[in-house]
């Protein structure tokens, strides 16, 4: 049965889809500038990302880091150039997945495991109707792929950070994302479930997923990534990390807040923005 | 037994009966989303805001349903537009609003000559006069917002946990925001006889956040919320017929007492099966 309701939105343009271009790159941005209010966020920012790339975003605080995810998953939109995923507006597409920091979840929502899941399948289910035998099956298959099946009917709050994070990316896969963005996904994690997280990256990168995160630590960007965006309103770089993260282009991006120390950078500018 | 059954003879204590059961289920299933999405404060303002509507409807004889609905969207929009300006904070916004119009409301009422008798029954609700007409229109708007809420159940819970993921699959995240303001207006007027508009925000908030205590799903929050509710309304009017203390705030009384007995006693996340475990 048609959804009804679902086509009639459609229609009225109070929800619509976009269907994806062939040929387009998976995103494209070309000379974006984003102001709030006086403050420029990105300033004539212009770059390529295709399908399957795994790209680290590193920058100062305030270097339009977030601005950059809120424009990829069309949550605003540029004040000028122009943003297109696979070669339309970000806002009309359903393929974008973001996993939010952590503080910008309530933890103690009585909410389970599979609950939140589910709501990557929301829009797919249809208004007025329930999960059908395609989404539990896709959940189900989400939970497995990130190693957490048993922990399906927890509430969210009873996990551990390197859990709670899975979950989100599950939700991710069930969503049948094919954008991947990830905003400081490492912070609070010990060593070893950043290890887990890293090849659960992996293994969504070469399902062909595009995953792109946010973080504040070069090292790791330097270590983990073989694509680096280095940002500060404008684009410094993008490229391989030893070319990115090059002693001018971070002296350019960080200023006088960046000391190396033998191989390992230290910036004293931290996460919270 | 008979405690139970002498009071159920007067048909005004059979109405009040049913009027308290059903705002008892009604407000913790709305008031779930209102203590889930930190909206107490918003909750509390849009019952003192719809008063002036409720005071002209019932000046006009016209359905104060009808200017409580008027009065909650006008309110609805200028608060969304105040603080969408970004020149005062919401709160602000809402303070301003919520002070402004609850003063109007009684304004209003205090021209018209059975001034104190009406102001308290607006304030402190009038279970006891419940007529049965009233009990029609409380009927009908609960069944209205209860069916909503089981339409849209997964989309309202969508955007009060994550309205990021809400928008990024393109849902109408403000149309459905603004639904939830109308549906807890609309629960506001059903409550209005039974605890008045001082102590709406206790209906709201106290049994669905007792609820979130012991549950770790929506769904059984909000029906247990339901029960706690609907035992403070019938509990509550009891004690009022009996010890002859007013019957609004008789209710949210046992409703506080219950709160207080599952925030001690709940399992897992009570405060002495907490100490037990620290222990």
């Amino acid at each position: 049965m048609a959804n009804g309701f679902t086509s009639f939105l459609q229609r009225s343009k109070l929800i619509h889809d976009a269907t994806h271009l062939p040929g387009t790159p998976l995103f494209r941005a070309d000379n974006v500038t984003v102001r709030y209010g006086d403050t420029v966020a990105l300033d004539a920012v212009s770059f390529e990302l295709n399908t399957g790339e795994q790209v680290a975003v590193v920058g100062p605080n305030g270097a339009g880091k977030s601005t950059l995810f809120r424009l990829m998953v069309g949550e605003i939109r540029p004040n000028s150039g122009t943003v297109t995923l696979y070669g339309s507006t970000p806002t009309d597409h359903l393929c974008v997945a973001y996993v939010p920091q952590r503080k910008a979840i309530d933890w103690r929502f009585p909410v389970t495991v599979t609950d939140v899941v589910m709501m990557g399948r929301v829009r797919k289910i249809g208004l007025f109707r329930h999960p059908g035998r395609r989404d539990r099956d896709l959940v189900r298959d989400s939970l497995e792929r990130v190693n957490i099946a048993p922990l399906a009917d927890k509430q969210i709050g009873e996990l551990s950070g390197g859990q709670q994070q899975r979950v989100f990316i599950a939700r991710a896969l069930a969503q049948e994302a094919e954008l991947l963005l990830l905003d400081e996904p490492l912070t609070g994690l010990d060593m070893p479930s950043q290890e887990r997280f890293f090849n659960l990256l992996d293994a969504v990168s070469d399902s062909g997923v595009t995953t792109i995160i946010a973080t504040h630590d070069l090292n790791l960007a330097a270590r983990q990534f073989d694509q680096v965006m280095l940002l500060n309103t404008h684009l410094v770089a993008i490229g391989a990390p030893e070319q990115v993260l090059s002693a001018e282009n971070l002296a350019a991006a960080y200023g006088g807040h960046l000391h190396t120390v033998g191989d390992v950078i230290i910036a004293d500018t931290c996460c919270e923005e | 037994m008979s405690f139970l059954t002498d009071p159920l003879a007067f048909e005004f204590f059979q109405r009040a009966l049913v009027a308290a059961l059903l705002v008892g289920v009604l407000c913790p299933i709305v008031g779930s989303y209102v203590v889930l999405r930190g909206m107490a404060f918003l909750g509390d303002a849009l019952a003192h805001i719809i008063l002036p509507g409720v005071v002209i409807a019932f000046l006009l004889g016209i359905p104060l349903v009808v200017g409580a609905l008027v009065m909650g969207i006008v309110t609805a929009f200028a608060i969304g537009a105040l603080s969408e300006r970004n020149v005062l904070r919401e709160d602000s916004a809402i303070g301003v609003i919520f002070a402004g119009a609850f003063a109007l409301g009684i304004a209003l009422l205090s021209a018209t000559d059975g001034y104190a008798v009406d102001l308290a029954h607006f304030l402190f609700g009038n279970l006891l006069g419940v007529t049965t007409s009233d009990l029609w229109a409380m009927g009908v708007l609960s069944f209205i917002v209860l069916t909503v809420i089981v339409l849209l159940f997964k989309e309202l819970q969508l955007v009060s946990f994550d309205p990021l993921l809400a928008r990024t699959l393109r849902l109408p995240v403000r149309a459905l925001d603004y639904l939830l303001l109308l549906l807890i207006a609309v629960t506001i007027v059903v409550a209005l006889q039974v605890v008045g508009v001082a102590l709406m925000l206790a209906m709201l908030i106290t049994p669905a956040a007792a609820a979130s205590l012991f549950t770790r799903r929506l769904l059984p929050m909000m029906l247990w919320g339901a029960v706690i509710g609907a035992s403070s309304g019938a509990i509550g009017l009891y004690a009022s017929f009996y010890l002859n203390i007013a019957s609004g705030p008789a209710v949210v009384l046992v409703a506080t007492l219950i709160f207080g007995l599952v925030y001690l006693f709940a399992p897992e996340r009570g405060l002495i099966s907490r100490r037990m475990a620290s222990a």
